[in-house]
């Protein structure tokens, strides 16, 4: 998939919020919603412009927190994939928990961690990593163990050891189970971002926004929100980007360029 | 130049699957040789065990009675000693075409670069030179069995096992992979334990074939194949294939049970 197939992916959803935005614009300028409810798209333009050097400080410690707690999650939940992959007895018993623990709102355990490690970088890191490590976890668990079983197969006949399994067919395997579970935890990461700074912290846009909806200022608010909005596209994007500079051997989109089996 | 060592010598093979009463005997004894650059043909019923022989040869499973020695060495259990070719290309999607070629060196440790320059040398040797830096989706079902031959034919190991490996391919596609398979291998010589359900590809094929019964397998019939090499499909139409081919069917049809290609 080349730029030209990305081009025609983005454009009906993009030429949509176009749209949506233009009818906002419109009942706004005919009045029929007050402004203090629910400002303009242009006016939130002009907000943002006004403060922008403060908006754009706020958004660079979101994204320092997303980023930070992104790859310590992806690390994390690699490392835990490999370890229950080379382990099945482990795994048996921790799986299970595992799927089990995803049941706990972050919005309750982010209170916990600020009493456990005070207010600092740590907590709020250490629930982005969370939300993040879990996606990635079971994606490469899966991609690890659903190798093609002809392929199997066939490297135990010609004598492959278990650590040529694991590196000429497991990991590569898992590769594109991998880029999806990267791109999920990468949508998820910055809201986890924003409401970690939610429940405590003195910068960054989850605060900002706090702090503008608490003093009415709505306009400041969407500013905000569609400011985590662009940097969720950005690092959905980085992420498919890296996927496609990896995986180069899948047929484009799927059921052209390829033969049938 | 035939080698006092056989390249494969099975003796009294037995192997049964589960326990008490669902257990089930699949080879009952199977007995044979594969000489030294001969082609030996296996032609057996559905289900009867042939997979299973070769699991038991490639060392994935052990046999619960009896000997398999490759090579003169006792191999019971042992992985690693043959180049072998399943049934479905079993191609790695993530490799190119090459690569998938130079797989089966590098598990059997031959250095990369001379894994390199083999792949090449043969792909472009075999007419897929131009597909070498591919990946293999793009290639049709032949051309993947000719990929996967080749994976089988570079390994370094001197015993091939090749399991069904035209079963998937249309009939067309299939006379011209035969055909291309004995140019080949009439130049390479190699030990060859081939597994099939067609008579005729039997015929055209081998120095020898052999009949396995309906399991509990055992070898119940072999018979050499006396025509000369180089050989082409003119054979077809001779009597003496003619006849051969009527005997070994009549031997199938004993058991009341004929593979699908045999006709
Ligand atoms: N691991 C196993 N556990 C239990 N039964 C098995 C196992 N492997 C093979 N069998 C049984 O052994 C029998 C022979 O199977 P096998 O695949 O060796 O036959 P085959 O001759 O290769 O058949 P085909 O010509 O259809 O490929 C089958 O009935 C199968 O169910
Ligand atoms: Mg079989």
């Amino acid at each position: 998939m080349g730029n030209k197939g990305t081009l025609r992916v983005i454009w009906p959803p993009a030429a949509l919020s176009l749209l949506g935005l233009a009818a906002w614009q419109l009942v706004s300028d005919l009045g029929l919603i007050e402004p203090w409810l629910l400002p303009s798209p242009l006016a939130i333009a002009r907000e943002a412009l006004a403060i922008a050097p403060r908006l754009l400080e706020h958004a660079a410690a979101t994204a320092q927190l997303t980023l930070i707690g992104f790859a310590a999650g992806t690390a994390a939940g690699l490392a835990l994939a490999a370890l229950l992959h080379l382990l099945p007895g482990v795994k048996a018993a921790l799986y299970p928990l595992l799927v089990l623990s995803q049941n706990i709102p972050i919005i309750v355990i982010g209170p916990l961690f600020l009493i456990w490690f005070g207010f600092t970088l740590l907590p709020k890191v250490l629930l982005v990593a969370l939300v993040c490590f879990f996606p990635v976890c079971v994606a490469m668990l899966t991609g690890l163990a659903q190798s093609d079983p002809h392929l199997a197969e066939y490297m135990r006949m010609i004598g492959a050891n278990k650590r040529e399994m694991l590196w000429k067919l497991e990991l590569p395997n898992a590769m594109p189970y991998l880029f999806s579970g990267l791109k999920i935890a990468a949508t998820y990461s910055v809201m986890s971002g924003v409401i970690a700074e939610w429940i405590g912290a003195e910068k960054g846009l989850g605060y900002f926004m706090l702090l503008s909806s608490k003093g009415f200022q709505p306009a400041r608010v969407f500013a905000a929100v569609a400011l985590v909005v662009a940097m969720s596209l950005a690092l959905f994007a980085a992420a498919a980007a890296a996927e496609r500079l990896f995986i180069r051997w899948r047929p484009a989109g799927g059921d052209e360029g390829g033969r049938p089996k | 130049m035939k080698d006092a060592v056989p390249a494969l010598e099975i003796a009294g093979l037995r192997k049964s699957f589960g326990r008490g009463k669902t257990s089930r005997e699949v080879l009952g004894g199977v007995s044979l040789t594969v000489n030294e650059g001969e082609f030996v043909s296996l032609i057996g019923p559905s289900g009867s065990g042939k997979t299973t022989l070769f699991r038991l040869i490639g060392g994935l499973e052990r046999p619960d009675a009896g000997d398999i020695r490759i090579g003169g060495r006792p191999a019971n259990g042992r992985r690693g000693l043959i180049a072998y070719m399943p049934q479905q290309a079993s191609l790695m999607p993530w490799r190119t075409v090459a690569a998938n070629v130079e797989l089966a060196l590098e598990i059997a440790g031959v250095p990369r670069r001379e894994a390199r320059t083999q792949s090449r040398e043969w792909l472009a040797r075999i007419g897929l030179g131009d597909y070498a830096e591919t990946y293999p989706h793009l290639l049709s079902g032949g051309m993947q069995q000719r990929v996967s031959f080749l994976r089988a034919l570079l390994a370094p190991q001197p015993l091939m096992c090749l399991d069904e490996p035209f079963g998937a391919l249309d009939a067309l596609t299939r006379l011209k992979m035969q055909r291309w398979l004995l140019s080949i291998w009439e130049q390479n010589r190699r030990a060859v334990l081939f597994v099939t359900h067609s008579i005729e590809e039997a015929l055209l094929l081998s120095d020898r074939v052999l009949v396995l019964s309906p399991s509990p397998a055992a070898v119940i019939y072999e018979r050499k194949v006396p025509f000369p090499r180089p050989r082409d499909e003119a054979l077809w139409t001779s009597p003496e294939f003619n006849a051969i081919k009527q005997d070994i069917y009549e031997r199938l049809q004993a058991y009341g049970e004929v593979g699908e290609g045999a006709r």
